[in-house]
């Protein structure tokens, strides 16, 4: 029993080692392939995505609501699983991730929403602190980076602030900038802009670019075309969850 | 886990109690409604028990000698009786001491027409019982010890009492029951409550990479404080609530002072404190402890 069950391990761990270390050496950062997602009831949101994504990328995700761009963020958030197909961010095989291996896993990840999702009852300080105390900096490191970052995304006088005295714009700066403190290897905005007027939504978007000169690779999930026109990035379109175009350098594809 | 990381969990779980000021009433009065009912049937259940008990140990068997028996044999049933283990207490009555009880219960005056003693044969033992339900077992027993004349007991009281010792432990697991059941209603409510309160914040955390423990701790340290304070406040009221009435009762019904003989304030909250703080605690804890576990899985 105790030989057979060792033979079945060895035989899957190289095919495991070899994916992971192939992902490396390639420099991508995110791979799905032939990945699919189906929920309980209904329609698959997901039919056999193919995307790569190597480190240091700007890409756009666009796509009408119901293409399966929610559903692709939650699946590289490991919210949810995948139904099939195999999908690696970071190294981290996340169809055979451990429960206690995702916070891990997550604070790689820089997450931005379009509802900023900040905690009301604090203050800018405490909420862009909160990152910092989940992997237990000290408080000294703490009084460092927070204002270093408040400052970079152009809030240092508001660190007293509590989200209700923000505007919107101010709102999701303050989430930008929970989601940089702690050096993430990956940026993923979901629909950053949607609740910003045209001003705010360039300024967070020339952010975003910054941050991705300075090393991250980042995705926004967004609907603003003109913004995805004007920027000139990778653009990956999905449709009834099939992607139906991925073009470097590309434009909005409109819903024809 | 870091100082800096245990002090700043200790000091969300303490604010958190001020954040969402109305879940926290709202857990704490629905503890507190718990635990002081708690307490009341608790007070109440062991004061009778104190009352019956008293009572209880207030019953005598008492035995009776042959005529003309040997001193030594009285000694050696005693020593007979005392090894039996429902005997609380067992005393000596020799016939002089009976008479003159008698007398002066009696007779008063009247008794100086007595020359000699006309209760002779009545020396007997007084026995006290631990547990009253024993007495038929016992008096069966003394009936069959050689040298015994006859053995009086109080059959009434006795079975009275048993009577009212079952009905006491009948009505205990009743109303706890009953207690049970309201309390767990209660608590299941003010958590989904708890939950929608802490959905959307238990889910950011998670997003941004905390751990399980990481999200718990503040919660559970706050639903423990719920728990202890909840507990603490009918414990207050229980302790004024307690001298109030038993001062009441004491001037009110003083004729039944002698009969009723009620546990001192000290004596019930010895037990009571714990155990309510304990119970307190221990549902903050889980109450806590589920209300966040259902939004990890995030």
């Amino acid at each position: 029993m105790g030989e057979k069950k060792n033979k079945s391990e060895s035989a899957v761990a190289p095919v495991k080692k070899k994916k992971k270390k192939a992902a490396l050496e390639s420099n991508e950062i995110i791979t799905l392939t032939n990945v699919s997602k189906a929920y309980s009831t209904g329609a698959p949101a997901l039919k056999d995505i193919n995307l790569h994504i190597n480190r240091g990328e700007f890409v756009f995700i666009v796509g009408d609501s119901g293409s399966g761009k929610s559903t692709l963020i939650k699946l590289l958030l490991r919210e949810l699983t995948i139904s099939d197909g195999y999908i690696n961010v970071m190294g981290y095989d996340l169809s055979r991730i451990r429960h206690r291996m995702i916070p891990k896993f997550r604070r790689n990840i820089g997450i931005v929403f379009q509802d900023f999702r900040l905690l009301k009852d604090r203050n800018v300080y405490e909420n862009v602190a909160f990152a910092q105390r989940i992997i237990q900096k000290s408080n000294k490191e703490i009084k460092k980076n927070v204002p270093s970052i408040l400052a970079i995304v152009g809030l240092a006088g508001k660190y007293k602030a509590k989200p209700k005295q923000l505007s919107g714009g101010e709102q999701q700066r303050v989430a930008l900038a929970r989601a940089l403190i702690n050096k993430p290897t990956i940026l993923l905005a979901d629909e950053p802009t949607g609740n910003l007027d045209p001003k705010n939504s360039w300024e967070i978007m020339k952010l975003l670019e910054q941050i991705n000169e300075n090393g991250t690779t980042v995705l926004v999930v967004t609907h603003n075309r003109e913004i995805v026109n004007a920027m000139q990035k990778r653009v990956v379109t999905l449709k009834k969850g099939v992607i139906v175009s991925d073009e470097e350098k590309g434009g909005y594809i409109d819903e024809d | 886990m870091r100082i800096s990381s245990l002090f700043y969990t200790l000091r969300q779980g303490f604010s958190n109690l001020f954040r969402n000021k109305w879940f926290t009433l709202a857990s704490i009065a629905t503890i507190s409604a718990c635990l002081f009912l708690f307490g009341l049937f608790y007070a109440i259940v062991t004061n009778f028990q104190h009352i019956v008990k008293t009572a209880e140990q207030g019953v005598s068997v008492t035995v009776f000698f042959d005529e003309g028996i040997e001193d030594t044999r009285i000694q050696e049933i005693g020593e007979l009786i005392s090894k039996r283990p429902e005997v609380s207490q067992i005393n000596f009555v020799s016939a002089e001491e009976a008479w003159e009880s008698f007398k002066v219960e009696y007779l008063g005056e009247y008794a100086d027409g007595f020359t000699e003693n006309p209760l002779a044969d009545s020396a007997n033992y007084e026995i006290y019982l631990n547990d009253v339900s024993m007495q038929s077992a016992l008096v069966t027993y003394l009936e069959s010890v050689e040298g015994v004349r006859m053995v009086n007991r109080s059959e009434i009281t006795a079975t009275t009492l048993t009577g009212v010792n079952a009905l006491i432990a009948y009505v205990s697991v009743g109303i706890i029951g009953i207690l049970f059941a309201v309390s767990v209603f209660l608590i299941s409510n003010t958590v989904t409550i708890g939950i929608s309160v802490r959905k959307e914040e238990i889910n950011i955390m998670k997003y941004i990479g905390a751990t399980d423990f990481f999200v718990r701790s503040p919660f559970v340290i706050e639903g423990m404080l719920i728990g202890l304070i909840g507990a603490a406040i009918p414990l207050g009221f229980i302790y004024v609530m307690y001298n109030i009435v038993m001062d009441y009762v004491m001037q009110r019904f003083s004729m039944l002072s002698s009969l009723l003989s009620f546990l001192t304030v000290q004596e019930i909250f010895n037990v009571l404190t714990p155990v309510s703080l304990g119970i307190g605690v221990g549902i903050g804890f889980l109450g806590s402890i589920v209300t966040v576990r259902k939004h990890l899985r995030v």
